[in-house]
């Protein structure tokens, strides 16, 4: 009974790392520039895609995880230059469709670039199950957890530690303020493309022996990713990450308890709920400006 | 002149904000523009910092052409403004409010921010507060202290006194004036005539997107024109 829950959750923490992820992503963007880029999906398949090919040809594990990662960036970057920054006055709404255009495109690419079919990554560690109190794990799994939680302190250190991280946060805080200490803005919007596309791909890369690889494996990760983004309250880095982990066990136990048919839908079903009941999200931001 | 501005023209949409302004500032001058609401002094303050585009004319800054330099860059030059309601990012503490100041200097800042809480104590003791937390009186102090950690060649304030209670006015001028002593370079803009117009060398009027008076403080300030339209005597 116990295992069996604990192994519901371990299985939900493991995908919900990624929802963490690919939520940070969304925050970040967000933060820097009001866009929802919805091509976030696409990094974490690009990271997935590029790691699953790039070793299956030779190149070791950890160089076909970074030049995965590298090239989200550049492709990050380049959907910020040639879409968003371009769109600058667009509306917001113009501004999400644009960022849907730019992830089907991306997906087509990737379909002619790596073809259809599911491409396949050892696991890192071999796949002998670790048991915990009566549940399996999978060695991978420690893999994503670790590897996410590496990276979401890196994430916050950056932000609140570094000057760039603060002068990035503060761009969103108040972006004319930000404009008079002398922050280029939209460098600011370019390295949080970037940076969302780099965290992304990264745990598209970790993801992958457990998933498998394909070019359409980005889409539903990425919508989790933003119901995790909203569950958290948009634009909140920490509540992205707690909003990640929710989603995660709370479709790993509806799969377990309810049927494996409705997991996807108790994400959906999560989202609906914070829309209608309480659109800030868990953690939304609260005013603490005084006029 | 360090600041020189020729024939600037601004549009928001179709409206014509700004008239062909032209207006100067010299090395350690204390110039006033002042003018009533929805006159176009904030609109010249904004396209003096390259937040908002200039549609014709010129600005320069120590003889260059800076009309089309981008915002962050004039930040680099020298060019400071502490914006109309402050700006802060009220989310973030004070001191990082404070050393975002500095962004452009980068290097270590930790000296100037010393002199600054010397300058505004209070400051130094709410330093880990969210700025957003503050008194509007002590906003204004992070707003000043925020442009003066990027060592501005030339400070631009716009509307410093609004919003707060008349002791702080007083308070918030003073600074101004000591500022001023120490060789600070400054335009100020300001609904509050008088008490800008007396703190000031020279002073420009505008009305409606034009410049229509420009004269030395004082005279200004026995003008009969600029008294009964400002000063409400």
């Amino acid at each position: 009974m116990f295992a069996e829950f604990l192994q519901y959750m371990l299985s939900g923490l493991t995908i919900g790392a990624i929802y963490a992820l690919a939520g940070l992503g969304f925050s970040i963007i967000y933060n820097a520039s009001h866009v929802i880029n919805f091509a976030q999906g696409e990094f974490i398949m690009i990271g997935g895609m590029a790691a699953a090919t790039l070793t299956a040809s030779g190149v070791p594990l950890p160089l076909a995880i970074l030049m995965g990662c590298g090239g989200a960036m550049i492709v990050g970057v380049l959907v910020a230059k040639f879409t968003v920054e371009r769109a600058r006055n667009a509306s917001v709404v113009t501004l999400i469709i644009i960022t849907i255009g730019a992830s089907i495109f991306l997906r087509g690419v990737a379909e002619l670039v790596w073809g259809k079919d599911f491409k396949r990554l050892e696991a890192f560690s071999g796949e002998t199950p670790i048991n915990i109190l009566g549940a399996s794990m999978q060695p991978q799994s420690l893999w994503v957890i670790g590897c996410a939680a590496v990276l979401i302190v890196a994430i916050g250190t950056f932000f609140n530690r570094t000057l760039t991280g603060k002068a990035m946060l503060a761009t969103s805080h108040n972006r004319l303020a930000a404009q008079l200490v002398g922050i280029n803005v939209k460098r600011v919007v370019l390295i949080s493309f970037a940076l969302s596309a780099a965290l992304g791909a990264m745990g598209g890369a970790v993801v992958a022996p457990i998933t498998f690889s394909y070019t359409e494996m980005g889409i539903m990760l990425g919508l989790k990713g933003f119901t995790a983004a909203v569950l958290g309250g948009l634009g909140n880095g920490p509540g992205a990450v707690a909003g990640g982990l929710i989603v995660g066990v709370a479709e790993a136990l509806g799969a377990g308890y309810i049927s494996s048919a409705y997991k996807d839908a108790v994400a959906f079903v999560i989202i609906l709920l914070v829309l209608l009941f309480m659109p800030s999200g868990l953690f939304g931001k609260r005013g603490t400006e005084r006029v | 002149m360090l600041l020189e501005i020729e024939g600037l023209n601004a549009h928001y949409g179709r409206i014509h904000a700004l008239k062909s302004a032209s207006l100067t500032v010299g090395e350690g001058e204390l110039v006033a523009l002042v003018g009533a609401n929805g006159a176009g002094k904030t609109t010249l303050l904004r396209t003096l910092s390259g937040v908002h585009p200039a549609t014709s004319g010129t600005i320069k800054f120590e003889g260059r052409d800076i009309t089309r330099m981008p915002a962050h860059q004039r930040v680099a030059e020298g060019l400071i403004q502490v914006p109309e309601g402050r700006q802060l990012f009220g989310p973030q503490s004070v001191e990082d409010n404070l050393r975002l100041g500095a962004y452009r200097r980068g290097g270590n800042p930790e000296r100037d921010l010393e002199e600054l809480y010397a300058m505004f104590p209070v400051l130094k003791v709410k330093r880990d507060q969210p700025a957003g937390t503050l008194s509007g009186g002590q906003q204004q102090m992070v707003a000043i202290g925020r442009a003066l950690m990027a060592k501005p060649r030339v400070l631009l304030l716009d509307e410093p006194s609004m919003g707060l209670a008349p002791l702080l006015v007083g308070e918030i001028f003073n600074a101004v004036e000591r500022l001023k002593e120490q060789g600070t370079t400054i335009l100020l803009v300001e609904q509050n005539a008088y008490a800008a117009l007396a703190i000031a060398d020279r002073g420009y009027v505008i009305e409606t997107g034009e410049i229509t008076l420009h004269d030395s403080g004082s005279a200004l300030l026995a003008n009969e024109r600029v008294k009964q339209a400002y000063l409400g005597l």
